[in-house]
């Protein structure tokens, strides 16, 4: 670990820790702006400390990976936020008190429009907890000696976690030991409501216990969670494994589904348009047909001569077992001949969505049939022959 | 194919009551054998054919079926001028056998009923692409060698007028242009078809040849087309012989006379032949479509000229033009002008179910799903009861 030594520009009071393999203490320095790291030279040497201020040395990288902030810092962001807010709902002429985040975001967008693609390179004002990244406070006390009793395990918070869930996995069994023993016991199986929520994942986890797990670990922490869910428990404990679920929406998103609409025969018809590439296309699916379909007025044998693309336009009706029964009638326009049908694909299976039970459009939706193909042209780029292929590498 | 992707509905147990519509030319008592035990295999070939193998005896009972040509037959009438796919087909399954559909019973009702005292009418099927229009012409070609007509079938008139190699200034006129291996081929082919009447018709002027060969005045015909073959130079003149002495005796009452030509928009439209100097030929320059043109005029009587127009072979016509005035053009049709158009459409769906019964009797849908309802109305949505597109499909399944 021969690397140089840094220093930082402005003064800065920090410790030095001297002696012995001195490795990334810097976390338990007190730092007022962001720390650069020390790396002290192996064996005992003690630097001499240079104070260079108004200089800037060169910035290590690595050094800013870790940038700590503290408690008070984070305190005093939050402040400012707080009075940022109100001074925005005040510029916006609005209420402060009810001033929300989606309000908040409304006004920066207004008052700083940014023509950036990337979304999060645009301005943004959010809570100082979004912003910075949750960080553990200082473990240990002035002695050095550290607060929790299962820190020198070194991952305190899952192992805490551990302890406490376990804790009331005994709580509950000897509460059934007992109930048994007096012969109250009754065998009943709950069913929870399992449906609709999920577990954490594992990086929500972490993030939740600001620690690196293993995967080891968390299957470890999810089996012991089901486990307590197996057995009968109490409120508290319900609300502790709770804590440990997300829900899921059941549709993940709701299909617009087209109204029906009726033509001068009585006879249903619904509309829709579709897009791939550069094709797009409108369709006309009508109720009662016998699956003729017609495309910009020629049929659609003698507009897709290529069976590939038949086969696009049959996916919709077969999937719901639906050939046959219905007149569709479609325009297109661009794209070349697949991305054409493609389209039309789409706008079919949409058109079709007003005449089928919702459970037919989930399922539609779960086989793509719903899905535009974001699939478009990559550019080419500059020093390349096209947007992947390189140029013919030679040698010499 | 695409790889079916499971079905969200699985296959509704329905009843099948369409296999009991179609029924043969049989015994009604095969019929209550229907009615009995509606089993998916009972008597397959009752549904898709028919032992009716006199084209003169199909009427509409048999419309959608399909009946058996002798391969004997097949050879004599038509050698080397069935199209490719139905000749592959012919092949594989070692039998031919055409479907009865509703143009050709037209055309045979009328062929049935035509006066031969009036000038000889022109019938033109014409439809989309593969919609059948070249087999409802050999059907009514078989139908007539059956009547014992003598048969001018010109199997594909494309075939004259792009990438012929030997072109050679006419004996005969000086301005039209030779084509000695078509010729020849097609003499060789008449030849095949036509034997019996080669001795009868005799030739009713001289025709000189060369310096060293003649024919005297009622030879046979069967020298003239043998002049022909065994001189190739001389072919073409040949052929124009052989049309204008069968023109002027079918007059006569001898014999009646079917001139059928097919795709017969390559006569009066481009060519893709040049002469030396690289300059276009026009259609009328060639000696045979100059014999043909005439051929095809309404100024004789004793037989019936039935024509088919295709896209397929056509040179410079758009892929999805299909009736007369734009495959024919203006003078085209104001030569063929008047005649009757028949109109050859897709299957209907009692044609199509008799398509796929003849398919799965042969064993070549080898698909599991294939004699499934669900797996046929699949292909009826391919290929939307096209003939020339159902087979191609199930070429493949």
């Amino acid at each position: 670990m021969a690397a140089p030594c840094v220093f930082w520009g402005a003064a800065v009071s920090y410790r030095l820790f001297l002696g012995g393999r001195v490795s990334l203490a810097l976390r338990q320095g007190v730092w007022k702006a962001a720390a650069a790291e020390l790396q002290v030279g192996t064996g005992e040497k003690i630097l001499r400390l240079r104070h260079t201020t108004g200089v800037t040395a060169k910035k290590n990288v690595a050094a800013l990976r870790r940038e700590t902030y503290t408690v008070d810092f984070i305190k005093k962001q939050i402040e400012e936020f707080n009075i940022g807010k109100r001074h925005l709902a005040n510029m916006m002429g609005e209420d402060p008190e009810t001033f929300t985040q989606e309000d908040i975001d409304r006004a920066i967008a207004y008052l700083f429009p940014s023509g950036l693609f990337e979304k999060q390179a645009r301005p943004i004002m959010k809570h100082p907890e979004q912003i910075f990244p949750k960080q553990r406070a200082i473990q240990w006390g002035e002695d050095g000696r550290p607060f929790h009793f299962l820190f020198y395990t070194g991952k305190q918070s899952y192992y805490s976690l551990m302890h406490e869930a376990y804790g009331k996995l005994l709580d509950v069994e000897k509460r059934q030991n007992q109930l048994q023993a007096k012969g109250l016991f009754s065998e009943k199986t709950k069913t929870k409501d399992l449906i609709g929520s999920r577990w954490l994942i594992k990086e929500e986890l972490e993030e939740m216990l600001v620690e690196k797990l293993s995967d080891q670990d968390y299957a470890q922490f999810i089996r012991l969670l089901e486990r307590l869910l197996t057995v009968e428990c109490s409120a508290e404990e319900e609300e502790f494994v709770q804590r440990f679920r997300r829900s899921v929406t059941v549709q993940s998103r709701k299909q617009l589904i087209e109204p029906l609409q009726y033509d001068g025969q009585g006879m249903a018809f619904s509309t829709s348009e579709g897009k791939r590439k550069s094709a797009k296309a409108e369709a006309i699916v009508y109720e009662h047909g016998s699956g003729r379909i017609k495309v910009n007025g020629i049929d659609y044998l003698l507009y897709f001569p290529v069976t590939q693309d038949r086969e696009q336009l049959m996916f919709p009706f077969h999937f719901l077992d639906r050939l046959g029964k219905h007149d569709v009638t479609c325009t297109v326009s661009g794209g070349g001949r697949s991305s054409q049908a493609g389209a039309i694909r789409l706008a079919m299976a949409k058109a079709l969505c007003s005449f089928v039970t919702e459970e037919e459009v989930e399922w539609m939706r779960q086989a793509g049939l719903l899905t535009a193909d974001p699939r478009v042209r990559e550019r080419k780029k500059p020093g390349q022959e096209g947007a992947r292929r390189k140029f013919t590498w030679k040698k010499r | 194919m695409l790889t079916r992707t499971s079905r969200l509905v699985p296959g509704a147990r329905r009843l099948d009551p369409g296999r009991l519509l179609h029924t043969g030319s049989q015994a009604p008592q095969s019929l209550a054998a229907h009615l009995d035990n509606p089993a998916p295999d009972d008597s397959p070939r009752a549904v898709s054919r028919t032992s009716e193998k006199d084209p003169a005896r199909h009427g509409e009972q048999h419309e959608g079926l399909h009946y058996n040509i002798p391969l004997q037959d097949m050879r004599t009438l038509f050698p080397h001028s069935l199209p490719p796919r139905f000749s592959m087909q012919v092949k594989t399954f070692s039998e031919a056998c055409l479907m009865v559909r509703k143009p050709a019973l037209e055309l045979l009702h009328y062929l049935k009923n035509t006066n031969f005292a009036h000038p000889a009418v022109r019938y033109v099927l014409y439809g989309e692409k593969g919609t059948g229009k070249t087999l409802s012409l050999c059907h009514v070609i078989h139908f007539c060698a059956k009547q014992d007509w003598l048969i001018l079938h010109v199997p594909d008139a494309h075939l004259w007028v792009k990438s012929c190699r030997g072109l050679l200034p006419s004996t005969y006129n000086k301005q039209r242009l030779d084509q000695p291996a078509e010729a020849s081929i097609w003499l060789k082919n008449f030849k095949t078809t036509n034997e019996r009447f080669l001795s009868q018709i005799k030739v009713q002027e001289k025709y000189v040849w060369n310096k060293r060969e003649s024919t005297e005045k009622g030879s046979p015909l069967g020298e003239v087309v043998e002049q022909g073959i065994t001189r190739v130079k001389n072919a073409t003149d040949a052929v124009g012989v052989v049309l204008r002495e069968l023109k002027g005796q079918s007059s006569l009452g001898g014999f009646r006379l079917l001139v059928a030509v097919d795709g017969v928009n390559a006569l009066w439209g481009k060519t893709t032949l040049k002469r030396e100097d690289k300059s276009l030929v026009a259609p009328e320059e060639l000696a045979l479509v100059h014999n043909l043109r005439k051929m095809v005029k309404n100024d004789w009587h004793g037989g019936t000229i039935v024509l088919t127009l295709s896209q397929t072979g056509s040179l410079f016509k758009p892929r999805k033009a299909y009736l007369p005035q734009e495959l024919l053009g203006k003078e085209g049709f104001d030569a063929l002008d008047p005649f009757i158009p028949i109109l050859v459409s897709n299957y209907s769906p009692k044609e199509f179910e008799s398509c796929i019964q003849y398919y799965l009797e042969n064993s070549w849908l080898q698909h599991e799903k294939a004699h499934t309802e669900e797996g046929k109305k699949e292909l009826l949505f391919l290929s939307n009861a096209n003939p020339g597109q159902l087979e191609r499909l199930c070429a493949h399944l």
